[in-house]
């Protein structure tokens, strides 16, 4: 596992060095030089696919659950299907469930509400084939909002379930 | 009536040399009748605050002159924060110091409408000790109340003033005091997103602060063992929230229980033998006991629901809980070995962080209803009910050890125009009165307050 994590992190190396725009500086640099890396360079560079950022961009890390809900709705099935399908692409990458709830509720209840909701998410993944040792859950309760604010609007958000690439 | 004689002091490292010297003459005032005594009746739902005049104790040097000083601050400080004392303007009073060795004028205080005349002396001995000694006068009887005297190290005499200050709650409203107390509470700094949070400890009247932990690791929920020795509390130590115990003398830390999942809002029991607490795994949450003796692992409930913030009943037999098995949160209690559950709290919304009262006649609640949050007592019977404050968020009340004072945390909104939201802890009185901040040098949350200090 740990060789697999190793040639991921230098598959986004390879990635920050190229999506870091530094061919046109190189291109000034070396002129007169022939270019044969130009082409490639030309191409849009998203991220790189099985990175944490392909993830987050292309599948979804979050689901958002309702005010004291731990019940999976239709979006949020949608994009833990997705979930699902791109870890059993990826086999060696291994995920943390975080669980996170809004601040209107208490403190020690919301932790364990946290809890409900990664669990939730875990099996629902699990339940479509991925390996459970490769999903571990951790609660936050309401101690990690993502975004600030003492409205409806910040709170839905906050209710979240986020599956993080370890 | 004689003085109480029976503080036992000097078990703490720091207060080792703190012995009480005796008992200074208290008498006569059992011959007097009832009524001629000075007495503040906290029953009533808002007493006026007794006008009382807390003198400069009375140094032979300037350096006890100083301490004298220090100490009638201290006392003065205590009981108007209490809400049942108004201190007299100390510019007003007619006798000194030095001339009220001699005993109080009683007409040159009552001339200032004092009721109550708290006196003292500071002296130090030849060995580099304070001796403390302090009388309460009754002004309105002309008599003396009681009167103590205790010799301690120099530094010693902030702890005497704080056990002075009981000794006068006591002797006029009939209940224990609570002065001589700490409060263990999570310091809470940074920016929403990225709130970093602390163990810190101080005296109940905010000095000698500290923190205990550095903010490296998320912490929450600290509570006190009966010895005020150890605290109970959740950290986040290696991204596993597990209970801990934290020794405050040491400073040592250990992971309490070996648990699978989540363990969190733990509680010592009474004795100090036990920590009651929750863990969640595979999405339910149920409440263990763990023998700290035994290190044996007792499961209490089992339910599908989340059952969490269990407080034992003074008395260890009955344990106070909330669980949402009944759909929303709610208040149970059962016995200590989990049998015969009962739920009894049925009003609206939901209700949270249940904690026993130190006299076992209340429970103490945050409820959630309409959008708001409240801070209310209930009987353990679920009779009774009654809401102190309410605001946008008030959440986890906690005790003063003679259950007549609560502490919690309350929180104001982000605002739109980008105000940090803000945490500061609150005392109140059991009546709903005297509601007032209790000063922390940064945000505060979760306090727990002590039992008196051993």
């Amino acid at each position: 596992m740990n060789f697999k994590i190793v040639s991921l992190v230098a598959v986004a190396l390879l990635a920050t060095a190229c999506s870091s725009k530094k061919e046109p500086t190189a291109t000034a640099t070396t002129a007169g030089t022939s270019a044969p890396a130009a082409p490639a360079a030309a191409k849009p560079t998203g991220p790189v696919p099985g990175s944490a950022e392909d993830f987050v961009v292309n599948v979804g890390d979050r689901v958002f659950f309702g005010f004291d809900k731990s019940d999976l709705t239709p979006e949020a099935t949608a994009t833990l299907d997705r979930q699902a399908a791109w870890l059993k692409q990826y086999q060696g990458v291994t995920v943390t469930v975080e669980g996170h709830a809004d601040e209107r509720g208490t403190r020690e209840y919301n932790l364990a509400l946290g809890e409900r909701r990664a669990t939730a998410v875990k099996n629902y993944l699990t339940a479509l084939g991925v390996d459970g040792a490769r999903v571990q859950t951790i609660s936050y309760g309401k101690e990690r909002p993502a975004v600030v604010g003492s409205n409806e609007a910040a709170w839905t958000q906050n209710r979240r379930g986020v599956t993080v690439i370890n | 009536m004689p003085a109480k004689a029976d503080f036992s002091l000097g078990r703490r490292t720091v207060m080792r040399s703190l012995a009480m010297m005796g008992v200074v003459a208290a008498s006569g005032a059992a011959t007097l009748p009832a009524h001629a005594e000075l007495e503040i009746d906290i029953t009533k739902a808002n007493p006026q605050p007794m006008p009382i005049a807390v003198t400069n104790f009375a140094g032979d040097n300037p350096q006890a002159q100083q301490t004298g000083q220090n100490i009638a601050a201290v006392i003065s400080a205590n009981l108007e924060r209490s809400g049942l004392f108004r201190p007299i303007d100390p510019a007003k009073f007619i006798q000194t110091p030095e001339q009220l060795r001699a005993g109080p004028r009683y007409a040159d205080w009552r001339l200032i409408q004092a009721q109550g005349l708290v006196t003292g002396t500071v002296t130090q001995s030849p060995d580099g000790r304070t001796r403390i000694e302090f009388r309460l006068w009754d002004v309105t009887a002309d008599q003396q109340l009681t009167g103590l005297a205790y010799t301690v190290q120099a530094d010693g005499w902030r702890r005497v003033a704080h056990i002075i200050s009981d000794a006068i709650y006591k002797r006029i409203t009939g209940e224990e005091g609570y002065f001589d107390t700490r409060v263990v509470y999570i310091a809470e700094s940074g920016p929403a997103l990225q709130r970093v949070k602390q163990l810190a400890i101080m005296d109940q009247d905010g000095q000698n602060h500290r923190f205990l932990t550095d903010g490296r690791v998320l912490v929450l929920t600290p509570r006190f063992s009966p010895s005020t020795q150890e605290i109970t509390y959740l950290s986040y130590f290696n991204n596993k929230p597990r209970v801990y115990l934290f020794n405050i003398d040491t400073g040592r830390q250990e992971v309490l229980g070996d648990f699978p999942g989540m363990t969190f809002a733990p509680r010592f029991s009474p004795d100090g033998n036990k920590v009651i607490m929750s863990l969640a795994q595979n999405g339910n949450t149920d409440i263990y006991a763990l023998d700290l003796r035994t290190r044996r692992q007792t499961q209490l409930t089992n339910h599908p629901g989340i059952d969490t913030s269990p407080c034992y009943s003074p008395d260890g037999s009955k344990i106070v809980f909330e669980s949402d098995r009944g759909g929303t949160q709610q208040l149970y209690t059962m016995n200590a070995d989990g049998g015969d559950v009962k739920r009894i709290t049925f009003g609206s919304g939901r209700y949270a962080t249940p904690v026993w009262s130190p006299r076992g006649d209340l429970i103490a609640f945050t409820r959630l209803a309409d959008g708001k949050f409240y801070i209310g007592v209930i009987r353990p019977d679920g009779t009774g009910e009654r809401i102190l404050t309410e605001a946008f968020h008030v959440e986890g009340p906690t005790w003063a050890p003679n259950g007549r004072v609560l502490m919690f945390f309350k929180e104001r909104p982000a605002g739109a125009g980008g105000k940090q939201r803000q945490a500061k802890l609150y005392s109140i009185d059991l009546t709903g009165f005297n509601e007032r901040q209790v000063l922390t040098p940064t945000d505060a949350s979760d306090p727990a307050w002590s039992p008196l200090i051993p």
